[in-house]
């Protein structure tokens, strides 16, 4: 076992309890603001390396995101570490009761290429908030940025109770086999399945964060030029691979008519004439995704705009396929691409069957100046969560909760939520050594009587209390 | 008989139909339920006493008097929380809605135990319901009258094809489990809540598993020991000692051992009496087998109090065993019955590294007058959840989460925690079509302006 060391190093170190003063979680969490700022040049040159990342997405999504999580809960932590009160029934007013926030002990995350450092920082936030020990192994296939992360951050934070770990799918095994006190996990549903097996055999608490096609529907009853600039940004952003880009588009034939052109336009907005010589369109991590995509490309639809590639670039232009069939290979698998397919439906009962008849998605987006129609789609469908007239953005609001649901993922994190994924919340409560002979009540011999003394007593209270034991 | 599948699959497509979703379905089928304990709270507690001699009052104060204040929390709360809950925004989404939403998570499935049979398939139950979802029921075989009860009460009460109840053993369950389901909660031992997980893995099925282990109690030497060994008996011997938050073993002073014992026996003359088998209120280990692994536990120990048994009618005498080594079998695995260890320690820092080089419990008991000390014991360790100067207690109070952490378990319920431990969070932000002019900010072509 390769990895034991490590992890017994890092348990001795959290059984120390250095981790748990807040003091130390907030120089620690400190220490990574100052790495994203130290390190901001590094961070943008090994994003474009791996991804063509153009520097303004980087700034956004990388550094600006983690940044605003980093002062949420720097601004929050001693708040979000109290215990918790709770009501107490008649019977228990005199005791103490609430719930504590423990921190589950060494936890491990494992970070995907695509916003390598956001999936690798956001996570790591929440663990060191709520005290724990963190081993985090970055994904080998974003190469530039595991490097910065292996050799650039431990710098930052204490080694003791802090590692990056690097490798492939078999180090990532072999570390799965140690036992961690919580995993969290961004990536693809096969390997989350993966993931919570070895889990299981620890009885390790898991958050998955997965994937898979998030559908977007346009009603008729939209203005098209603010939905296509709206949409394309969310699919073309980090060149579609991103796990909450709008998939595909349903909507109805004379709808798709009308947004092509909305579409196109959108895209020359955005990249100019030829987006291949555009600063602000990334590429596809790795020869095996840009094969991937394009073939799902070539295979499904009609090209109605862009369709070019390049291998040696690994680029993919902006494309949008045209009357895409449900069976065409483009809809088997999340495409996690710069390219968007457009599905017909007659309507929005159609685009809702068919939503409801697939694996629920991370999320779901819905277009119309009618807000009865977004509340139907939000009503009668399920997703891990739900955009309104946009994309992308509820999973920029701290204050919300990002996760999935059945193939999509299981927990959920952001905020608050980090905090609360990371942490045990642990009922307590703290009774003195008088009031004996109320207890009596509880003791046998059991008989009638004293039932319904108990019973009466707990009829009284029965307004929000439970039992009167 | 029907498949799994089939009956799994029923379940899905009524939940698909919607028709448990609308608060007013749920609140009616708690009613139901409701119901169904008053009006049938002779056979339930017939059953209890069939399978663990329990008896009348004392069923009733654990298995559904507990029950029945869930069920009046829940339909009096539901409304409030199944109400979307608005969230703080930022200057960006200032004009927007941005909200939680509570959604059913779709068919969840209920294994129970059969230490409390009847309330341990029920109180999940009603928490699943609130939350809209549908429910496959499956008691634990084990406790087969209140099984059988279930099985034949629940389809009088509650929507059939909704709320199903499954019963069977080992084969039953693992082909169970090889069916799709949006949560389960399952209540066991540690070993098959592995099993579980693995199978939920699967389908990437998240689970809240209550499992259990060695709850300690640490006795300070200040302290009134007569009223803490008052309630430590109580906690520990009632319902046989088969109880995922008895105290399981306790951690004090030599100096104060015989006196622990002194008490405990004292308090145990109270409670059943001078002939404990006749006493109406002791209960019996579950089955031959419990009763062959509990009573094997004695062997090579230094009985201080009880040790008597009778394997006809699976009694185990109220047992304290002293001077106990920490390595010994009695010291390996839950006990899960009548047995009480004490382990001498030095200190509270013994105690404390003594618990935490262990897995870690479901309950963690600390008598003390120093409340310094209790708040030490607490912060210096891990477990599901603690009493102070007390045990079981905190299980009863609602507003607390009840679960496990690490082999004792994930995952809470409870009150208000098992309506969100049945419901998925789903993030909602809802913009307005116009006001572009905000978002051009955000779209290529980017500049350092921009930023």
């Amino acid at each position: 076992n390769p990895f034991a060391g490590l992890v017994s190093h890092l348990r001795a170190s959290w059984l120390s309890g250095k981790t748990r003063p807040m003091e130390y979680r907030m120089a620690q969490l400190e220490a990574l603001g100052r790495f994203l700022d130290d390190k901001k040049q590094e961070i943008l040159e090994a994003t474009a390396a791996d991804l063509g990342k153009p520097p303004f997405e980087t700034e956004l999504s990388e550094i600006l995101l983690c940044k605003n999580e980093l002062h949420e809960t720097l601004n929050n932590l001693s708040r979000w570490m109290k215990d918790e009160q709770v009501d107490r029934t008649l019977a228990m007013q005199l005791d103490s009761a609430f719930i504590r926030k423990d921190p589950y002990g060494v936890v491990l995350i494992i970070a995907p290429w695509n916003y390598p450092i956001h999936l690798f920082l956001v996570p790591l936030i929440g663990a060191i908030a709520a005290g724990n020990c963190v081993v985090v192994k970055p994904s080998e296939v974003s190469k530039k940025t595991e490097s910065l992360m292996a050799e650039a951050l431990p710098s930052y934070l204490d080694k003791d109770c802090f590692a990056v770990v690097t490798g492939g799918v078999q180090e990532t095994t072999r570390l799965l086999e140690n036992k961690f006190d919580y995993v969290f996990f961004t990536g693809s549903p096969p390997v989350g399945r993966i993931v919570m097996t070895a889990a299981a055999k620890h009885l390790t608490p898991v958050t998955l964060e997965l994937g898979g096609k998030n559908p977007c529907y346009m009603s008729d009853a939209c203005d098209v030029t603010n939905v296509a600039r709206r949409v394309a940004w969310g699919r073309f952003f980090n060149a579609g691979q991103t796990c909450i880009a709008p998939d595909y588009l349903l909507c109805t034939l004379e709808m798709q008519e009308k947004l092509l052109p909305a579409l196109r336009k959108a895209v020359e907005d955005f990249y100019g004439p030829n987006p291949k010589e555009s600063p602000d369109l990334g590429r596809m991590v790795g020869d095996k995704q840009f094969q991937r995509v394009r073939r799902l490309l070539l295979g499904s639809g009609r090209v109605a705009i862009g369709g070019q590639t390049d291998e040696a670039e690994r680029y993919i232009a902006p494309t949008v396929l045209a009357d895409v069939q449900p069976s065409d290979p483009i809809m088997q698998e999340e495409i996690f691409g710069p390219v968007l397919p457009i599905v017909v439906v007659a309507n929005m009962d159609e685009a809702i069957d068919f939503i409801n008849s697939r694996e629920r998605p991370l999320a779901i987006y819905a277009f119309s100046s009618d807000n009865k129609v977004v509340n139907q789609v939000l009503e009668r469908t399920s997703s891990g969560g739900f955009c309104g007239n946009d994309t992308l953005m509820h999973v920029m609001l701290t204050s919300l909760p990002f996760g999935g649901i059945g193939n999509s993922g299981l927990g959920m994190y952001h905020g608050k939520f980090s905090f609360d994924t990371f942490s045990h919340r642990r009922g307590c409560l703290k009774r003195g050594m008088g009031r004996e002979p109320l207890n009596a009540l509880r003791y046998p011999p059991y008989s009638q009587q004293k039932l319904g003394v108990v019973h009466a007593a707990s009829k009284v209270t029965r307004k929000g209390s439970c039992t009167l034991l | 008989m029907e498949s799994m599948q089939q009956v799994v699959g029923r379940a899905r497509a009524a939940f698909n139909s919607g028709r448990s979703r609308p608060l007013e379905f749920r609140i009616q089928q708690l009613k139901a339920l409701e119901r169904m304990v008053n009006e049938k709270e002779k056979e339930i507690l017939a059953a209890l006493k069939a399978d663990l001699h329990k008896d009348g009052p004392n069923a009733y104060s654990h298995e559904i008097m507990g029950l029945l204040g869930e069920l009046a929390l829940a339909m009096e709360k539901l409304q409030s929380w199944a109400a979307p809950q608005h969230v703080k925004k930022n200057l960006l989404t200032m004009r927007d809605e941005a909200y939680i939403r509570y959604e059913p998570l779709g068919v969840v499935l209920i294994i129970g135990a059969w230490n409390y049979p009847f309330i341990l398939v029920m109180q999940p139950l009603v928490g699943a319901i609130a939350a809209g979802n549908a429910v496959v029921v499956k008691p634990s075989e084990v406790s087969e009258n209140t099984a059988r009860l279930v099985a034949e009460l629940l389809p009088q009460y509650l929507d059939k094809e909704l709320y199903p109840v499954v019963t069977g053993g080992v084969p039953e369950t693992t082909e169970l489990l090889t069916q799709r389901f949006d949560h389960i909660l399952y209540t066991g031992n540690t070993a098959v809540g592995k099993i579980v997980m693995a199978a939920a893995a699967k389908h990437l099925t998240p689970v809240t598993l209550e499992l259990g282990g060695k709850s300690p109690c640490y006795i300070d030497k200040d302290c009134d020991l007569a009223v803490a060994c008052r309630r430590i008996t109580w906690g520990k011997y009632m319902n046989c000692g088969q109880t995922c938050i008895a105290p399981d073993y306790i951690l004090c002073d030599p100096s104060i051992q015989s006196k622990v014992v002194e008490n405990i026996k004292a308090t145990l003359q109270e409670f059943y009496g001078e002939d404990v088998k006749s006493s109406p209120d002791y209960e019996r280990i579950v089955n031959k087998r419990h009763f062959k692994r509990v009573k094997s536990l004695l062997e090579g120990q230094k009985i201080a109090l009880g040790g008597e048994t009778d394997e006809a009618s699976c009694f185990i005498a109220p047992t304290i065993l002293t001077d106990v080594s920490p390595e010994s079998k009695v010291m390996e695995e839950e006990i899960f019955g009548p047995v009480l260890p004490i382990v001498t320690v030095k200190s509270v820092e013994e105690a404390i590294e003594f618990i935490n080089h262990r897995e870690k419990p479901l309950a963690l008991y600390v008598f003390s007058n120093n409340k310094q000390l209790i708040k030490r014991v607490i912060s210096e360790t891990s477990s599901g959840g603690v009493t102070g100067n007390d045990v079981i207690m905190h299980f009863f109070l609602s507003t607390l989460p009840f679960g496990g952490v690490g082999h004792s378990g994930m995952g809470a319920y409870h009150g208000r925690h098992s309506f969100e431990t049945f419901s998925h969070r789903r993030a909602c932000l809802i913009k307005d079509l116009k006001m572009e002019s905000t978002n051009k900010m955000r779209y290529p072509p980017g500049s350092q302006k921009k930023v």
